[in-house]
């Protein structure tokens, strides 16, 4: 029988698992495979079920092509579909000139297709408009990883060290419905004697396993962290000799936390005092400590320096760059990491070097074999790409790869019609989602065990996803259409369509930058179960644990953010007097384009809800299970209502999962972080009525 | 030539607008004249200050990149007409928009024998500054006794910091009960034993009529004449907002420099804000509604929000220290018309809970001994939430 070690096509966690090849005319079975460090042969149901949605039933498996606006999509060959494609984009880049053609990625691609569509945006459409949904996902952390510490990796250290440390805040992440084979990492920090703080609005199945749960108002969690900064100062647990050893700016950071006093705090974000202190100790007391950041906090108009608050508080505790300490944020998408370092953001290259930077162009326009002045220079981001679509001075075409933002943007009732303003749009994909239903040309895509390619996972660690099993006829790679879709644009070399190949352009492209790939490869990935960047050379280990000698930072120390608590861009007023926060729920993902796709999945989870609290479900008469219309500013969703006291009584809850009428993201508020460009996502105001 | 904006005072106030001005993309030069000799520091943790819970220098506040802080300046005279500030060296600025933000005084109790011929009688303290503070601890180390005079949130807390230095201390109070202006009599008495606990006697329902002692005082003497011996006396019988400058220059003042829902004073281009200033009749002397104008005012300014208009605040009272612990906000008394009393007593355990309700919306609320359900009930209090079908439910289930 045939089985292929790979990973699973979902989180970031990229857990492994064994497939074993159908045969006569059977199922593909997902096998445990126990000697993967990360998840040790568990996997949720989720992975599981992972090959439900490769069936040729709910996927296209030939292109499909729009004959005029408003047209059905019919089947169609892959040259007229490329041909199509190529046509529009290259028209419209005539037309309104090359910035109004533009790329939209996805934090799922693997690393060799996300260099590839960077590098085709630059050097076959010399657009500067390419970015992706991973903007909506962890860019807070980046930036504010970036300013603290000057690198950017999920986790500074292996999943492993969360369970030797002797205290965890975990704050706006629950991994037991999202990444559920990482809870073992937080059991065993427990049953080592380690202590489980969760900061979470809702009293999710992970506040439920902590130690202490603070639950604060939707939206304070940066007032929160500097409260327990205070209190660092207050009671004297500052680590001097850290701070004055690897760190700069704590004064700064110091006066800003003095305004932020216990009382204060508590007013704020409706932690009381005693918890704050409470939590505070227990974190000090710990000889190792960890601050763990999930979508919870990043997806704020405030989100960067919310992450560079809590960040602050381990440095000043002196919680970081030692073993079985640090800062680290949970990564969502399966390749979010390595998605955001090789050429796929608006100011990015390959090797997470900056495009602004003229030493970086200079050396990825060696490696591809071009002029550094023709590359073009930052792009919009994500929000910024998107909402202009079709606006005079926005973008008119669109080359879309596995991304879903009909569901996934917020304010995606707007996105939504910016999407139908293109002049043309083209949507790579797997299965034939909300934003694919729009399009001009449909190209159905290989995905996850049809492929190979490599993957970055939140520890960044390198892995690499093999080929397991024969796409279906009439489905190609995505290297392949953007080999072919290049060459149709006059550029006939630079695109390879093996992934190997791509990947060994991607190891001299990335060399010399902050996530240097050089000595990565894929022998190397498949006998060492995956190996951490930065990894300059072939005889380099890897760095499973970064900054345990000096911080990424020109002068090797850490930096303090001067920051303060200000609130969400939308508070609750009259009018729309209850908070709304979205997130996911154990057997949905994303934007439940695959997921949705998988009948095992949808009985667990069948469709939106919106959950509340008793006392707000008896102030509005409304039953469980009945309708209830949520509005804000942005539009109305309908879903039916789910009461639990787990959640606050002034805040509702909804997943984020679904379209339609119960599409969370109509309702979310497209505020900006004024650095990360990252969407509000997580806070908005919003008013809830019985549908009668 | 970039906006030019004074404000007089670097207290809470005055370095909160300073910094929320910067915070909120305002791009004028920010000068703020203050006449205490260091920059601005956290007024509210002078009490943990005594204790020797904070540094000093730790506590102090930001003020915004950018601003210039004259620290030891003066302002002496104000001039609208011209807008112009004098200051105390004689040298005169222009400015085109003025922050008043000069807080309040300690108000003096008369008292026989308060002064020497050089001020306070040794031994005397009023607890507003740092200068305050540190002078206090300084005569506090040596010291046997010590006498607060007044049982409001000032006192309490003073009173409590000295215990905590190891000090027997006595608190005189006028009222019948301890901070009469925010809890009620019976949440006061409770708080009275909480006191007594940590070696802190009460004396309600008293007035102090004279301090004894010739170079350094010796006694405090009730009016019924009895003396509470003391070497250490703490005058905490409130504050009065600082007008002077405002009055001077002919603005209108009555308990503080009255201002309108733009938080501007009777002459243009003026502005007042915090304990110095008197919006519809309120003068509020609390940090929480002077930050309130302060971001408001601060948010106009800056040009975030032409338009923000301050309708009050809704401000709360709150004490987390060790055993001592307290929140008390709104209206608390037992008899205001149209309103229902909820209290849940439970005198093992030492806590005292009440809400004051009208229809379904809470007036005033006071918890005391047990603060688990304080986030809950001082955001339903702050926003103006309608309450549960249960109120009860407020205090029972956190958050």
């Amino acid at each position: 029988m045939t089985t292929t070690d790979t990973h699973c096509p979902y989180c970031s966690l990229q857990c492994g698992m064994r497939l074993q090849a159908p045969h006569d005319g059977g199922e593909a079975q997902v096998l445990a495979r126990p000697d993967f460090p990360v998840n040790r042969g568990a996997l949720c149901g989720k992975g599981q079920s992972a090959t439900a949605v490769l069936g040729a039933g709910v996927r296209p498996t030939a292109p499909l092509v729009r004959d005029k606006r408003g047209g059905e999509l019919r089947e169609a060959s892959w040259t007229e579909a490329l041909d199509r494609v190529a046509a529009g984009l290259a028209a419209t880049a005539q037309r309104h000139g090359r910035e109004s053609v533009a790329v939209f990625g996805g934090g799922g691609l693997t690393n060799e297709k996300a260099y590839l569509l960077g590098k085709f945006a630059r050097v076959a459409l010399r657009t500067p408009n390419i970015d992706y949904n991973g903007r909506f996902c962890m860019s807070s952390a980046a930036a504010a990883h970036r300013f603290a510490f000057g690198l950017d990796r999920g986790l500074p250290f292996p999943l492993e060290d969360i369970a030797k440390a002797d205290c965890v805040i975990l704050v706006g992440g629950n991994p037991a419905e999202t990444m559920p084979p990482a809870l073992r990492y937080f059991r065993e920090l427990r049953s080592n004697g380690g202590t489980l703080i969760v900061v979470d609005p809702r009293r999710t199945r992970t506040a439920e396993q902590a130690d202490l749960h603070l639950q604060p108002v939707p939206g304070t969690d940066l007032a929160l962290a500097l409260g327990l900064l205070h209190l660092a100062v207050a009671d004297g647990r500052v680590d001097q000799a850290f701070v004055a050893e690897r760190t700069t700016g704590f004064e700064a950071a110091r006066t800003a936390a003095m305004a932020h006093w216990p009382e204060r705090v508590e007013g704020l974000t409706g932690v009381p005092v005693h918890q704050l202190r409470e939590a505070l100790r227990l974190f000090a007391d710990a000889a190792g400590g960890i601050v763990l950041t999930a979508r919870g906090p990043e997806q704020q108009s405030k989100g960067t320096d919310t992450v560079g608050a809590w960040i602050n508080l381990c440095l000043a505790l002196g919680k970081a760059g030692r073993p079985g300490s640090g800062y680290g944020c949970l990564t969502g998408q399966g390749n979010g990491q390595g998605g955001r370092e090789h050429g796929q953001k608006a100011d990015q290259l390959p090797g997470y070097r900056s495009i602004e930077d003229p030493a970086a162009r200079a050396h990825i326009a060696h490696v591809w074999e071009v002029e550094a002045d023709d590359l073009p220079g930052a792009g919009r981001s994500a929000y910024e790409l998107l909402d202009t679509l079709g606006t005079e001075g926005g973008a008119r075409a669109l080359l879309l790869m596995g991304s879903n933002p009909v569901v996934s943007a917020p304010n995606a009732g707007h996105i939504t019609e910016r999407l139908r303003a293109l002049d043309f749009l083209a949507v790579s994909d797997l299965v034939l989602s909300e934003t694919a239903h729009l399009a001009d040309v449909v190209l159905p895509a290989t995905q996850w065990a049809e492929e190979t390619g490599t993957l970055t996972n939140l520890e960044g660690r390198v892995i690499l996803r093999r080929r397991a099993l024969t796409p279906p006829q009439g489905v190609r790679t995505d290297l392949h259409v953007l080999r072919e879709l290049a060459a149709r644009l006059g550029v006939d070399k630079g695109f390879p369509e093996e992934a190997e190949e791509v990947f060994e352009e991607l190891r001299r492209a990335s060399a010399g930058g902050p996530a240097d790939y050089a000595g990565i490869s894929y022998r190397r990935i498949r006998a060492e179960e995956g190996v951490f960047w930065p990894c300059p050379g072939e005889e380099h280990p890897g760095t499973p644990r970064l900054f345990l000698e000096r911080f990424a930072t020109p002068d090797g120390r850490a930096r303090f953010a001067p920051v303060t608590h200000r609130p969400a861009a939308e508070e609750p007023d009259h009018e729309y007097p209850l908070y709304l926060t979205t997130g996911r729920v154990l057997s949905q993902y994303q934007s439940g384009a695959q997921t949705r796709r998988v009948p095992e999945l949808n009985r667990a989870a069948p469709g939106p809800f919106v959950e509340l609290h008793p006392q707000l479900a008896a102030r509005l008469g409304v039953a469980d299970g009945e309708a209830l219309a949520v509005t804000s500013r942005r539009g109305r969703a309908v879903a039916p209502a789910r009461v639990t006291d787990t959640i606050r009584p002034d805040t509702v809850f909804m997943p984020f999962h679904w379209a339609g009428a119960g599409r969370a993201n109509t309702l979310t508020n497209p505020a900006l972080d004024p650095v990360s460009r990252m969407p509000e996502f997580k806070v908005c105001a919003v008013r809830v009525e019985r549908v009668r | 030539m970039s906006r030019r904006i004074a404000v007089v005072g670097a207290g809470m106030a005055g370095a909160r607008f300073a910094q929320q001005y910067r915070a909120l993309g305002g791009d004028g030069e920010v000068v703020l004249y203050g006449a205490e000799p260091r920059g601005p520091y956290n007024r509210v943790l002078l009490a943990e200050v005594l204790t020797g819970r904070y540094d000093p220098e730790a506590i102090a506040l930001p003020y915004g990149a950018g601003t210039l802080m004259r620290s030891g300046c003066e302002v002496v005279a104000l001039d609208p007409a011209e807008r112009e500030l004098r200051l105390a060296g004689g040298e005169s600025v222009h400015y085109d928009e003025l922050v008043l933000a000069t807080g309040a005084n300690p108000v003096l109790p008369p008292l026989r024998g308060l002064h020497a011929p050089d001020g306070l009688k040794a031994g005397v303290h009023a607890f507003r500054t740092l200068a305050d503070c540190a002078r206090l601890a300084e005569d506090a180390a040596g010291a046997e006794r010590a006498v607060v005079i007044g049982g409001g949130v000032l006192g309490v807390s003073a009173a409590r910091a000295l215990a905590a230095l190891g000090l027997p201390v006595e608190i005189v109070h006028q009222a019948p009960h301890l901070i009469d202006r925010h809890l009620d009599e019976q949440a006061g008495h409770a708080l009275r034993g909480s006191l007594a606990a940590l070696g802190v006697e009460t004396y309600p329902d008293n007035r102090a009529r004279a301090l004894h002692g010739e170079a350094r005082v010796t006694g405090v003497e009730l009016a019924g004449g009895y003396v509470l011996e003391a070497d250490l006396v703490v005058l905490a019988c409130g504050v009065r907002p600082r007008t002077g400058l405002a009055g001077a220059a002919g603005l209108t003042v009555r308990s503080g420099v009255v201002v309108d829902d733009r938080l501007a004073a009777s002459a243009p281009g003026v502005h007042a804000i915090g304990d110095c200033a008197e919006h519809r009749g309120i003068v509020h002397g609390l940090t929480g509604p002077a930050w309130d104008q302060a971001d408001l005012l601060a948010a106009r300014l800056a040009g975030a929000d032409d338009d923000a208009r301050y309708t009050g605040s809704r401000p709360l009272t709150r004490l987390s220290a060790g055993p001592v612990e307290y929140a008390a906000f709104g209206e608390v008394g037992e008899n205001l018309p149209g309103t229902d009393v909820l209290r849940l007593v439970d005198p093992t355990r030492g806590s005292y809970k009440k809400l004051v309700l009208r229809g379904d919306r809470l007036v005033g609320g006071i918890l005391l001994g047990d603060l688990a359900a304080v986030g809950t009930l001082t955001r339903a209090y702050e926003r103006d939430d309608p309450l549960p079908p249960d109120p009860l439910d407020l205090l029972t289930s956190a958050p």
